[in-house]
């Protein structure tokens, strides 16, 4: 039966819909008690003395936990990388609990736990802290360098053209901000020596193993449970200082024990992203071709090197030419620490940040080369017949990228013709009704497929159904509906028959879960793999895998018209439209439903969105009060259109990611929109986001 | 302190402190955990419960102050056998991935929609803009709730 292309209506939503998921916070546990934690209130400051006494004596508090009681004076444990770790990067990672200093506003300092959430709270606030302030850095400019990445190819440093020009780009600290706060309910049996975790998402393989690590504990002894997962995008499922805090505290009580971040701690806790900027260099030929990009980018990591810190530093500069043929690139990275949260991937990582960068530099150049905007990125688009094109190389560790497959020209004409490009252009610099309208175009590429491998398992019911399980992840992106389809097809049976289990560590020996737009590439093909040895065999059950290190990239371009009000900044996004080739849909619905909600995602980020702190690091935007969301009455016009037209020749599904395309190119082509319609005024749109105040400030700088 | 109210149709009761809020009463006192605690200061509207009719955020409200009043939370929404038509229009246009913000966004409509059938997109939007989503965009919310309109005609 065919079931993949079928836009068909999500399993899970049965549930959903109806009140009946299961998020972490949702379960309970016979004897659960709940945990509260101390952070830091100051940026930077050595720990004098941390005095629980009082607290302990307060009603309901079973203990209070600091890093004394951790480690008993030996150091703490630390939280290892998960991408790209290097030997040098051991001294930033971040301690599980603070020991002699904390390094930023939110930091954890002491775990209270107590029979109710409430006494937990109440006896925070009962803790007495002695903390000596020390001077916080909050410019990374003047941070501690934690190391630097180096992108190249061809020799950037030695080419020569006629046209040439440099620019200071900045994108501001922004981040996920999941519907669902974090949560983790850990229980301990001691006599059978097991722990168990709910809560888990993302990678629970991967934390199980670092936690197994710092809790001296064999893996097998502890088992990670995936629920119902409100958002990733990211952020949510790397192991953070929680992670360890909550089960230890379970395996020292001998109880269950629930910890739920508020929204304040969601803001302070889990990772930031974006903050960057950088100075770039684009070199050109006068017809438009580009002949190199040159430059450094110093990205804000906060605090510490978290889990996946790695990875916005290591991918802006990899993905700064993005989908476009550039013979010569050398881009330096900068990596550095301040007295901020800690940063992590969030939604196209480091690519959205690379586009804003290099979007605006291909609008300048065009403009200032005569060439139209869409001719010029046209000039610079790989052709399908040279693919595999290679990119830059990133070190360390060195890690080689070609772009897979593609018509990119035509995802960019379809985009055009879609948008209704030529009648919108004659806008672009237009006063009506006091504002100006602008449109622009981008086009870009998303990453997906990360290796090493990913495993499935079936096994045939004896009563015409099966049962799947798969070591990707959910993360709330519909991964049950999406494997249903696939393995609905390879057996020939109804995707009714079908169940789909994930993530939890109790279900495969090893799976690696959701993230680099890999879930349905990597686990889908694994479970085509299973599929194929269980009709070969004629067994009840098979396992498949599929491994592979090629990544996939899907590609697209993407539209915007904008209208520009220069009496109040407000700038008001009347269509957007993308067009992303995903190599195969398999299910349309879900397929756009990720791409739209990424748009909008990326619009918060571009007009709305920014983690703000003062000079001294204290965090200013620790509630949706102030760090502004998009709401259902901001962009009511986005359209996207997903095609799979240019199939991957790295797995047998033929897919590529579809999860981070939507959001990658927003930046840059938003502001691209902004600054076409501000033309007449001279404004060019430097820095993000383009808040009412800042595009008032740029308008009335040039009157 | 002794709360007694009616949540979807059957009479309840609780033993709470005088703080808790009506959120935490029906989650974790009665165990209904449909309903979602997203920000815990008004904004998000994962929250939103039905109390005498009208939407509220059930962070703001104190468990005590529902005393005598009918509760109705999103599992009040549907019975055993389906879905809504509401709940069915969100499944069609993929108006949720996650579902965390859901129950919110369908207790909201349901509310709305109860009083103005006829509403126009505009207004949809606007009503919804109180309910934050990460995922979806919205885009599909509002198709999903306009497309539900003529189940509340009456």
């Amino acid at each position: 039966m065919k079931t993949i292309g079928k836009p068909v209506e999500r399993f899970e939503d049965l549930r959903l819909l109806r009140g009946r998921g299961s998020y972490v916070d949702d379960q309970h546990a016979e004897g659960m008690l709940h945990a509260a934690i101390l952070r830091s209130n100051v940026a930077h400051a050595r720990i004098r003395s941390i005095s629980a006494d009082k607290a302990r004596r307060m009603p309901g508090v079973h203990a209070i936990f600091t890093a004394e009681d951790v480690a008993k004076g030996a150091p703490v444990p630390t939280i290892p990388l998960r991408l790209a770790p290097l030997p040098e990067l051991v001294p930033f990672e971040q301690p599980v609990i603070a020991q002699r200093e904390v390094n930023y506003v939110g930091e954890p300092l002491a775990l209270v736990v107590a029979d109710t959430l409430a006494q937990a709270e109440d006896a925070l606030d009962a803790i007495e802290l002695d903390l000596e302030p020390l001077p916080a850095v909050v410019d990374c400019h003047q941070g501690r360098l934690a190391i630097t990445y180096t992108a190249t190819k061809g020799n950037a440093l030695g080419a020569q053209a006629p046209y040439r020009r440099k620019e200071r780009l900045a994108v501001q600290r922004h981040t996920a901000v999941c519907m669902e706060p974090r949560g983790l309910l850990a229980t301990w049996d001691g006599a059978r020596t097991k722990l168990t975790v709910s809560g888990a998402a993302k990678v629970p393989f991967s934390t199980r193993r670092m936690l197994a690590k710092n809790m001296d504990l064999p893996e097998d002894c502890i088992d990670m449970l995936e629920p119902d997962v409100g958002g990733g995008f990211g952020v949510r499922g790397e192991f953070y200082p929680e992670d360890f805090l909550i089960p230890f505290a379970a395996r020292r009580l001998g109880r269950p024990v629930k910890w739920t971040e508020d929204r304040r701690e969601n803001l302070l806790a889990s990772n930031h992203s974006r903050e960057m900027d950088c100075e770039i260099e684009i070199l050109c030929e006068r017809d438009g071709r580009i002949v190199a990009l040159r430059g450094t980018a110093w990205v804000d990591m906060g605090a510490y090197m978290r889990a996946n810190g790695s990875i916005p530093p290591r991918n802006v500069a990899q993905f700064l030419s993005g989908p476009y043929r550039v013979p010569n690139i050398h881009v330096q990275s900068h990596a550095l620490l301040t007295n901020k949260t800690p940063v992590g991937t969030y939604r196209g990582p480091g690519r959205f940040e690379a586009d804003f960068f290099r979007e605006r530099l291909l609008d300048m150049a065009a403009k200032d080369l005569g060439i139209d905007p869409v001719e010029f990125r046209r000039r610079n688009l790989p052709t399908s017949g040279e693919m595999p094109y290679p990119l830059a190389t990133i070190t360390p560790p060195e890690k080689k990228e070609q772009l897979d497959s593609g018509d990119y020209a035509a995802a960019l004409d379809r985009c055009l013709a879609e948008f209704g490009w030529a009648e919108k252009a004659k806008l672009n610099g237009k006063q009506i009704d006091g504002r100006y309208h602008g449109v622009a175009i981008a086009c870009f590429i998303e990453g997906g497929a990360a290796g090493p491998r990913e495993n499935a398992r079936i096994e045939l019911d004896g009563r015409g159904g099966a049962t799947v399980y798969v070591g990707s992840a959910n993360v709330g992106q519909g991964l049950e509906t999406v494997c249903a389809q696939i393995a609905a097809e390879a057996l020939d049976l109804p995707m009714e028959k079908i169940r789909v289990l994930h993530g939890s560590t109790t279900h495969l020996k090893e799976g690696f879960g959701a993230f680099h737009s890999r879930s349905v590439v990597m686990g889908g093909s694994a479970i085509l793999d299973a599929a194929q040895k269980l009709k070969a065999s004629g067994a009840r059950s098979a396992e498949g895998t599929f491994a592979g290190h090629l990544h996939t990239y899907s590609y697209g371009a993407a539209a915007a018209h904008v209208a520009v009000d220069p009496r109040t900044g407000h700038v008001q996004l009347v269509d957007y439209l993308m067009v992303e080739d995903v190599g195969r849909v398999i299910n349309p619905l879900t397929a756009n439903g990720q791409a739209v909600g990424a748009v909008v995602q990326g619009l918060g980020g571009t007009l709305l969105e920014h983690l703000q702190y003062d000079a001294e690091g204290q965090f200013l935007t620790a509630s949706l009060a102030d760090y502004l969301l998009p709401g259902a009455d901001d962009f009511p016009s986005i359209r996207a259109i997903i095609t799979g037209n240019s199939p991957s020749p790295n797995n047998p599904l033929g897919a590529k990611g579809a999860g981070e395309g939507g959001i990658v190119p927003v930046g840059g082509v938003v502001a691209n929109a902004v600054a076409a319609a501000l033309a007449p005024l001279g404004v060019e749109p430097r820095a993000l986001p383009l808040s009412p105040p800042r595009v008032w400030e740029l308008v009335n700088a040039r009157r | 302190m002794n709360v007694r109210f009616q949540l979807n149709g059957k009479a309840v009761q609780a033993e709470v402190p005088a703080r808790t809020t009506l959120a935490d009463c029906i989650r974790h006192e009665l165990r209904q955990t449909g309903t979602h605690v997203g920000c815990e200061h008004g904004v998000c509207g994962a929250c939103t419960v039905i109390v005498n009719g009208a939407a509220v955020r059930s962070c703001l409200m104190l468990a005590v102050q529902a005393d005598g009043a009918i509760v109705v939370t999103v599992e009040g929404l549907s019975d055993e056998s389906k879905l809504s038509p509401l709940q069915a229009a969100f499944r069609k246009h993929h108006a949720l991935q996650c579902g965390f913000c859901t129950p919110g966004m369908l207790t909201t409509a349901h509310a709305f929609l109860s009083e103005e059938p006829d509403a126009d997109k505009a207004r949809i939007r606007e009503v919804l803009s109180g309910n934050l989503c990460r995922c979806t965009g919205y885009i599909a919310i509002v198709e999903a709730v306009y497309e539900a309109r003529a189940a509340y005609r009456k």
